[in-house]
């Protein structure tokens, strides 16, 4: 069973993280088809956020089929994201050292390539919203 | 599907001054309300006009469809924390569940001996021995085992440290996910309210200030920055709630269901403290205007 | 609702419960010592042919204790009104946890109801336990002095002590009420029922139902009245006269016409009694009381001693209304303020 955290001052809506939690337990296969998300019970008696926060991402998760409710039993996954090729994997966190690697030689402290990386990081998911 | 708490016109006045007036508001069920305001701006006098505790001097006041306080079974569906939890410092946990099961027909014993069990109380020590956050959530276990669909909270954090601040509001929450009541609760805590309220009621200088759900709101607040402007230049649409200018600069925080099209302003969103601050700082600079008063 | 007032009121019921109950083996023990000397005082008196109350000496017995037990009936009342009225809902208002009774399933309406009725009806039966027993050990000495109406004895006696005992508890539930602070509460508690007890015996008891009046002489009536000699006036003792169990307003010395003997009046008729240093001033008295025997005599206003248990219900029936009228108010009080 995975456990969610909420960062308050991330700017993300919270019904956001979760989902964006889920997707990435999907992702490294800390939740596989069958298993069952934690009831909205037990999130929010750990997290103290609103229930509707957690029914409002179920519901998101449902409606992109990655995860299926049984009506008084709980919420299941139904479908993996570990789709994604390990070979892509691979090569875009290769790729992801090499940008690292040249920001240093750049001469950008750690900091600044923290910076840097969230920054674009936001704007691509902007993007992407709209 | 009926309000579960409807104002209209409602005030209430001590002596000269008016604790609350004109207040009107129609809450929907099923949604944790946070009602937030400066001290004095008549949070717990709405809170306690809307559980039975006050009469109201002007206007009226519905809760689940009926006046609060009045019958056995109006009580009965209202659950109530008073702020600093009161409870009886004699009476044992126990005791205080006796209390409730006696003065409560539809008080729900296996679920108030789980609660308390599950934090950890020894049942036969007295409520005067607790600490804080326990009392806090003994006062809740007392409210929550009666199982009432609107439960009211007046600051039940505000005097709790921060662990037991985020263990009452995670059993809060629990109760609320498990048997789906409404609940309206007070609290300067404006990050907690983030976390668990779906629904915002500000009041200052006793009067609301705004009212809906915090989505929408948020939605429909935004700040504008950009060069100096005169605000009488903005569309009619677009209602200012709080300006503020340098010499080159004017910020101005509105309240808009249409998109903001004028391309001189940058726009931004607000976070639910910008927008609590921006009607709180209205309400304090109305106050401070000269009222023009008609003698009758 | 009923089991819970119970509940919160345990302290103060075991400690009521414990002293009453020590109360009683106190009175229980000592009362038989009472009841032999009175019952030995009136078997041998018939031989010595004088069984007048002043002869009888129970009434020197456990001065003491006699004095204790007196003193604890007039107390008690306002004791519980004090401890179990004042606190009874000043407490909750002063604690805040009204905020919590009131928002249970059980209107205030009913939940004063329980408290008041359930509590006043403890405060009612611990004031008639205590005096049924105080009546029980001091009817030996009652036999003696045979003064259970005068004005003091009265509220010791048959059954108004109940009717204190409500009022005294309804008073400190209002006070309570109206104060909100359980000390303050019970501080106006007390200065309010002493207020109200010397109020009720002082104007409303003697004018409850107009005395009767009745003429005595000089002559079989002793003395009529004593004299005073100072150096340059002559004072009028009033009479004193008892009648058993009677209730004695005045004795006053008056002529057929109403007006009351002075002194520079018996100056003049008996010229002699003011005299110093006299060889006989007794007799001289008596001589001038015949004297004026022909147009004086005294008059006495008193209650007969078979109006006394009118005079217990009336006052039992004053004290009794004065409370429930209290717990209306309180009643009314609270609604106003609060739901």
């Amino acid at each position: 069973m995975i456990e969610f955290h909420l960062d308050s001052r991330s700017g993300v809506a919270p019904y956001l993280q979760v989902v964006h939690q889920v997707r990435q337990a999907l992702r490294l296969g800390l939740l596989g088809e069958g298993d069952q998300l934690p009831t909205v019970k037990d999130v929010v008696a750990r997290l103290a956020i609103n229930p509707n926060t957690v029914l409002k991402a179920y519901r998101e998760l449902e409606h992109d089929g990655l995860v299926a409710a049984r009506p008084g039993i709980g919420t299941f996954v139904t479908r993996t994201l570990s789709d994604a090729s390990l070979a892509a994997h691979a090569g875009l966190r290769r790729e992801l050292l090499r940008w690292f690697a040249e920001a240093r030689r750049a001469g950008l402290d750690d900091e600044s390539i923290e910076a840097l990386f969230r920054d674009g990081f936001r704007a691509a998911s902007t993007e992407d919203v709209a | 599907m009926s309000a579960v708490l409807e104002t209209n016109g409602l005030g209430k006045r001590y002596g000269r001054k008016w604790a609350l007036s004109e207040c009107t508001l129609a809450i929907p069920p099923g949604k944790v309300v946070g009602l937030v305001g400066p001290n004095g701006a008549g949070k717990t006098t709405l809170l306690h006009l809307s559980v039975g505790l006050l009469r109201p001097t002007a206007g009226s006041i519905n809760v689940l469809a009926g006046r609060p306080g009045t019958t056995p079974s109006q009580l009965a569906r209202v659950g109530f924390v008073a702020q600093d939890a009161p409870t009886y410092a004699g009476l044992s946990i126990d005791d205080h569940l006796r209390f409730g099961r006696w003065m409560n027909p539809t008080w729900d014993a296996k679920l108030a001996e789980e609660r308390v069990a599950g934090l950890g109380l020894d049942p036969r020590q007295r409520a005067g021995q607790l600490s804080g956050g326990q009392r806090a959530q003994l006062a809740l276990t007392l409210a929550v085992a009666k199982r009432p669909e609107l439960l009211v909270l007046d600051e039940p954090v505000a005097s709790l440290d921060p662990l037991a601040r985020r263990e009452f509001l995670q059993g809060l929450m629990e109760v609320v996910a498990e048997h789906g009541a409404s609940v309206i609760l007070s609290s300067h805590l404006i990050a907690d309210l983030e976390r668990v309220c779906d629904h915002l009621v500000v009041l200052a200088g006793s009067r609301v200030q705004i009212a809906g759900d915090i989505d929408e709101l948020l939605r429909t607040h935004h700040r504008l920055t950009g060069p100096r402007h005169d605000r009488h230049a903005l569309p009619s649409d677009q209602q200012v709630i709080s300006e503020s200018h340098t010499d080159r600069q004017t910020t101005l925080i509105v309240r808009t269901g249409n998109p903001i099209l004028d391309p001189a302003f940058s726009v931004a969103q607000l976070d639910l403290e910008d927008l609590v601050l921006a009607y709180m700082t209205r309400a304090a600079q109305e106050d401070r205007r000269p009222k023009l008063e008609v003698r009758a | 609702m009923i089991r819970l007032a119970l509940r919160q009121l345990r302290t103060e019921a075991v400690i009521g419960v414990g002293l009453l109950a020590v109360l009683a083996v106190v009175l229980r023990i000592t009362g038989g010592n009472l009841a032999q000397v009175n019952d030995a005082f009136q078997a041998t008196c018939r031989a010595s042919g004088n069984c007048t109350a002043a002869a009888n000496p129970v009434r020197g017995v456990d001065q003491g204790l006699q004095a204790l037990v007196a003193t604890i009936a007039t107390v008690a009342p306002a004791l519980i009104g004090l401890f179990l009225g004042a606190p009874l809902i000043a407490r909750e208002l002063e604690d805040g946890t009204f905020r919590l009774a009131w928002t249970q399933s059980v209107t205030l309406r009913r939940w004063l109801a329980v408290k008041l009725g359930l509590v006043g009806l403890g405060a009612v039966a611990m004031g008639g336990l205590l005096t049924w027993m105080v009546d029980w050990w001091q009817t030996p000495l009652d036999a003696a002095t045979q003064n259970s109406f005068d004005p003091v004895s009265f509220g010791l006696h048959g059954i108004v002590p109940i009717g204190y005992a409500a009022f005294a508890f309804a008073l400190g539930v209002t006070v309570g009420v109206l104060l909100r602070r359980t000390v303050a509460a019970m501080g106006a508690t007390l200065v309010g029922f002493l207020v109200a007890r010397i109020a009720v015996t002082a104007w409303v008891r003697p004018n409850l139902t107009s005395p009767l009046h009745e003429t005595l002489s000089f002559l079989t009536a002793r003395p009529g009245f004593d004299v005073q000699v100072s150096a340059s006036t002559l004072s009028l003792t009033p009479p004193h006269v008892t009648i058993p169990n009677a209730w004695v307003y005045a004795a006053t010395v008056v002529n057929h016409s109403g007006a009351m003997l002075t002194g520079p009046y018996v100056l003049h008729a008996c010229p002699g009694i003011a005299e110093l240093n006299q060889p006989q001033p007794l007799a001289a008295l008596r001589a001038c009381q015949d004297k004026l025997s022909a147009t004086f005599h005294t008059l006495v206003t008193y209650q007969p001693a078979s109006r006394f248990w009118s005079f217990q219900w009336a006052e039992l029936g004053i004290f009794l209304a004065a409370a429930l009228a209290l717990c209306g108010f309180s009643y009314w009080w609270l609604r106003r303020q609060y739901a």
